[in-house]
C-alpha cells in the first residue's frame, strides 16, 4: 500500500474533494478546453493575463482525484507568475512526474507540487496530472483545444480497447 | 445407509453439472501469476480474454512446423498452412451454424467486420436522405463507420433509445423503420452494460420492412451460442481475442447473397481473379475480401479456441458465469455507495458500476494495488455514458474461470477504495 498512500496523500484527497479556484472566470481572456479521448476526462482553464502575467486563474470539468487535484493545485501555484516562470515551473512538473527530474537532488520551484511524484510509479496516470497543465499551458499560447493524444512523451499505457 | 445414498447421490449430481473451476483455470497459464504480490484477479475479459494452453500451442506449431503463405504456393508447406487456415474457417461456420463456410470472412476483429459491411454494403445501397438505424448503446466501432457514411452519403443516422435499465425500447425502434432504412446495426451483448439484446425479435422487426441487420457480436459469441441462421441476421462480426484467441483474428459473417453483391472492402493481393492494367475482376467468397497475406498464426488460434470451447460443457459454463454475475451483482449493490449501471432483466459478462464521489480511473488504480484488473472509462461507449449520466464506469468482466473468491476480492477492495476516499 505504500505506494498507494503515497499517490494518495490528503492533500491530494482533500483538493479532490473541495477543489480550489473550481469555477468559470468571467473576467478570463484566454480560455482552453483539455481532454483526454481515451478516458473521457475534460476540463477547462480560464486565464486572466495581463502584462504577460497571470493575474487569475480558475478551471471547470470533471476527472479522477489526480487530475483533479493537480488542477486545482495548478491554479494555486501559477496565480502570480510571469509566462517565462509558469513555463520553467510546466517543464520541471512534467519531468518529475515522469520520473526524469529528481525533485529532490535538484534544486527546483515545484514546492508543494512535489506531492505529485509518486504519479511516476503509476505510468497509466500520468496524463491525469498533466492534463491541467497542458491546458493552462495552451491557453496562455492562445491554442483553445489541446488532448493527451498531441502530447509525446507522457502518452503511456492507457486502456483504448473495449 | 440413507445418509451414505444421499451423499452418493449429490455427488453424482456435482460431477454431472458442477463447473470444476480449478481445473479450467489450468488451462490458462497467464491466470497463475501474482501482481503486487497479490495472485492475479482478472476480471477485464470484456476488453480481451485470456488464452488457453492449447490455442497457444497451436499457434506455436503452426510458427515450428507449418509456416508458409497461403493460397499461392505449390509447395507443401503452403499446402500445410492453407489447410489449417481454411480449415478454421470451416470451425468458425460450425461454430455460428452459418450455411457456407464462403460466408465467413477473417478480419481482424468485430471494427473491421463492421468497417468491412459499411464499405462493401453500405456505400452500395445508402444515398441522401436515406437512414441507418443504430442502438443507444452501441460500441463506439458500431457508430462511428455508421457516422462516416453518413457524412459521405448525406444520410442520417437513427439512434434506438433505452430505458433506465438499458434494455433497448422495441416500439420505438418499430416505429424508427420506415422505406429509407437501409440498415440496422446492433450489438449483441453491451460490453459497457452487459445487456442481451433481443436479436431475433430485432430482426424480425426488421425484415418485416426487408431491411437487412447487422449484428457486433463482440460480446455475444463469448458467452452466448450463435446460430446464425436461427438469428436470421444479415451479418455477425466476431472478435477472436474476446472468446480465447490471439489478438488478430475475428470474423465478420455475412450470407452469401449479401456478400456476393457487394464490393470489396480493400484492394490487393489474393482477392483476385485477373489483373490489368485496364481492369480488373475480383475472385469469389471470402477471398473477395481478404486481400494481402492474413493474420494466418491468428486466425488458425480462433480455430482451436473454438476447438477449446466445443471441448467444454458450454451450457454448464454459461451457467456458471452467469451464477458469479449474480453474486457480484449482489455482493456490490449491498455495499452503501456502489450503484451498478445496466440493470437489464437478461445480462451477461459484464457488471458496470460507480462509487459516489470517486471516479473510476482512482477505483481502477486502487484495485490493481490488490492485484485485480478491471476497466476504468468509457468503455469506448460514450453516448451510453451519457445517457446514465456518468463520465466513466468501473467495470468487472467474467470469463468461466473466474471465481466467486475473486469476486470476493474484488468486494475487498472495492470497500478498500471507500475507505482512502471517505
Amino acid at each position: 500500500m505504500s505506494e498507494l498512500s503515497e499517490l494518495y496523500q490528503q492533500v491530494i484527497l482533500d483538493h479532490n474533494k473541495k477543489p480550489r479556484n473550481f469555477k468559470r472566470l468571467e473576467t478570463a481572456n484566454r480560455t482552453a478546453e483539455g481532454v483526454n479521448p481515451l478516458c473521457g476526462d475534460q476540463l477547462t482553464v480560464y486565464l486572466f493575463v495581463e502584462d504577460d502575467v497571470i493575474k487569475d486563474v480558475s478551471f471547470e470539468g470533471s476527472g479522477c482525484a489526480i487530475s483533479k487535484a493537480s488542477a486545482s493545485m495548478m491554479t494555486q501555484s501559477v496565480k502570480g507568475k510571469t509566462r517565462a516562470e509558469v513555463g520553467a515551473l510546466f517543464d520541471e512538473f512534467h519531468r518529475m512526474v515522469l520520473g526524469e527530474l529528481d525533485e529532490e537532488q535538484t534544486p527546483n520551484q515545484l514546492g508543494r507540487l512535489k506531492i505529485f511524484a509518486g504519479v511516476r510509479e503509476f505510468p497509466a496516470r500520468v496524463k491525469c496530472a498533466s492534463l491541467s497543465w497542458h491546458t493552462m499551458h495552451a491557453a496562455l499560447n492562445h491554442q483553445s483545444a489541446t488532448t493527451t493524444e498531441d502530447l509525446g512523451p507522457d502518452v503511456v499505457n492507457e486502456q483504448a480497447a473495449g | 445407509m440413507i445418509a451414505t445414498e444421499k451423499t452418493i447421490q449429490t455427488d453424482t449430481q456435482s460431477t454431472g453439472n458442477a463447473w470444476d473451476v480449478v481445473r479450467i483455470r489450468r488451462d490458462f497459464p497467464v491466470l497463475a501469476q501474482t501482481v503486487n504480490s497479490k495472485p492475479l484477479v482478472y476480471l477485464d475479459n470484456a476488453a480481451s480474454s485470456q488464452v488457453p494452453q492449447v490455442v497457444i500451442d497451436r499457434g506455436s506449431r503452426y510458427l515450428r512446423e507449418e509456416h508458409s503463405n497461403i493460397h499461392r504456393g505449390v509447395h507443401y508447406l503452403s499446402q500445410r498452412a492453407t489447410t489449417a487456415y481454411e480449415g478454421a474457417r470451416e470451425k468458425v461456420r460450425r461454430f455460428i451454424n452459418a450455411r457456407e463456410a464462403r460466408e465467413c470472412i477473417f478480419v481482424r476483429g468485430s471494427t473491421e467486420g463492421i468497417n468491412l459491411v459499411m464499405h462493401g454494403y453500405g456505400r452500395k445501397s445508402v444515398g441522401v436522405g436515406d437512414e441507418i438505424v443504430i442502438s443507444a448503446m452501441e460500441h463506439h466501432a458500431n457508430i462511428v463507420p455508421w457516422q462516416m457514411l453518413c457524412e459521405e452519403k448525406g444520410a442520417k443516422l437513427r439512434v434506438i433509445p433505452m430505458n433506465d435499465d438499458g434494455e433497448l425500447l422495441l416500439d420505438e425502434y418499430e416505429a424508427l423503420l420506415n422505406e429509407r432504412t437501409k440498415i440496422v446495426g446492433v450489438m449483441h451483448v453491451s460490453n459497457a452494460l452487459g445487456t442481451i439484446n433481443p436479436i431475433k425479435e430485432i430482426v424480425a422487426r426488421a425484415h418485416k420492412q426487408g431491411v437487412p441487420v447487422l449484428v457486433d457480436g463482440a460480446q455475444g459469441a463469448p458467452h452466448l451460442k450463435v446460430d446464425v441462421q436461427d438469428l436470421d441476421c444479415d451479418f455477425y462480426t466476431i472478435s477472436g481475442h474476446k472468446m480465447f484467441a490471439p489478438t488478430g483474428s475475428g470474423v465478420v459473417y455475412g450470407k452469401a447473397e449479401l456478400l456476393e453483391r457487394m464490393q470489396p472492402f480493400m484492394g490487393g493481393g489474393d482477392m483476385i481473379r485477373t489483373v490489368t492494367f485496364e481492369q480488373t475482376t475480383y475472385a469469389g467468397l471470402p477471398n473477395k475480401f481478404e486481400a494481402g497475406t492474413p493474420a494466418i498464426a491468428s486466425q488458425i488460434g480462433l480455430g482451436a479456441a473454438i476447438d477449446y470451447l466445443n471441448s467444454l460443457d458450454r451450457a454448464a459454463a454459461h451457467r456458471y458465469e452467469q451464477e458469479l454475475l449474480a453474486y457480484a451483482t449482489a455482493k456490490l449493490s449491498a455495499i452503501e455507495g456502489v450503484r451498478i449501471i445496466g440493470t437489464a432483466r437478461e445480462k451477461t459478462g459484464s457488471l458496470s458500476f460507480v462509487i459516489e464521489d470517486v471516479h473510476p480511473h482512482d477505483v481502477g488504480t486502487i484495485l490493481d494495488q490488490e492485484g485485480i484488473a478491471i476497466r476504468a472509462g468509457h468503455h469506448c461507449a460514450q453516448p451510453t455514458m451519457k445517457r446514465f449520466n456518468v463520465p466513466a464506469t468501473a467495470r468487472a468482466s467474467f470469463a468461466f474461470y473466474n471465481t466467486k473468491e475473486e469476486v470476493d476480492r474484488l468486494v475487498a477492495a472495492v470497500q478498500k477504495v471507500i475507505e482512502v476516499f471517505s
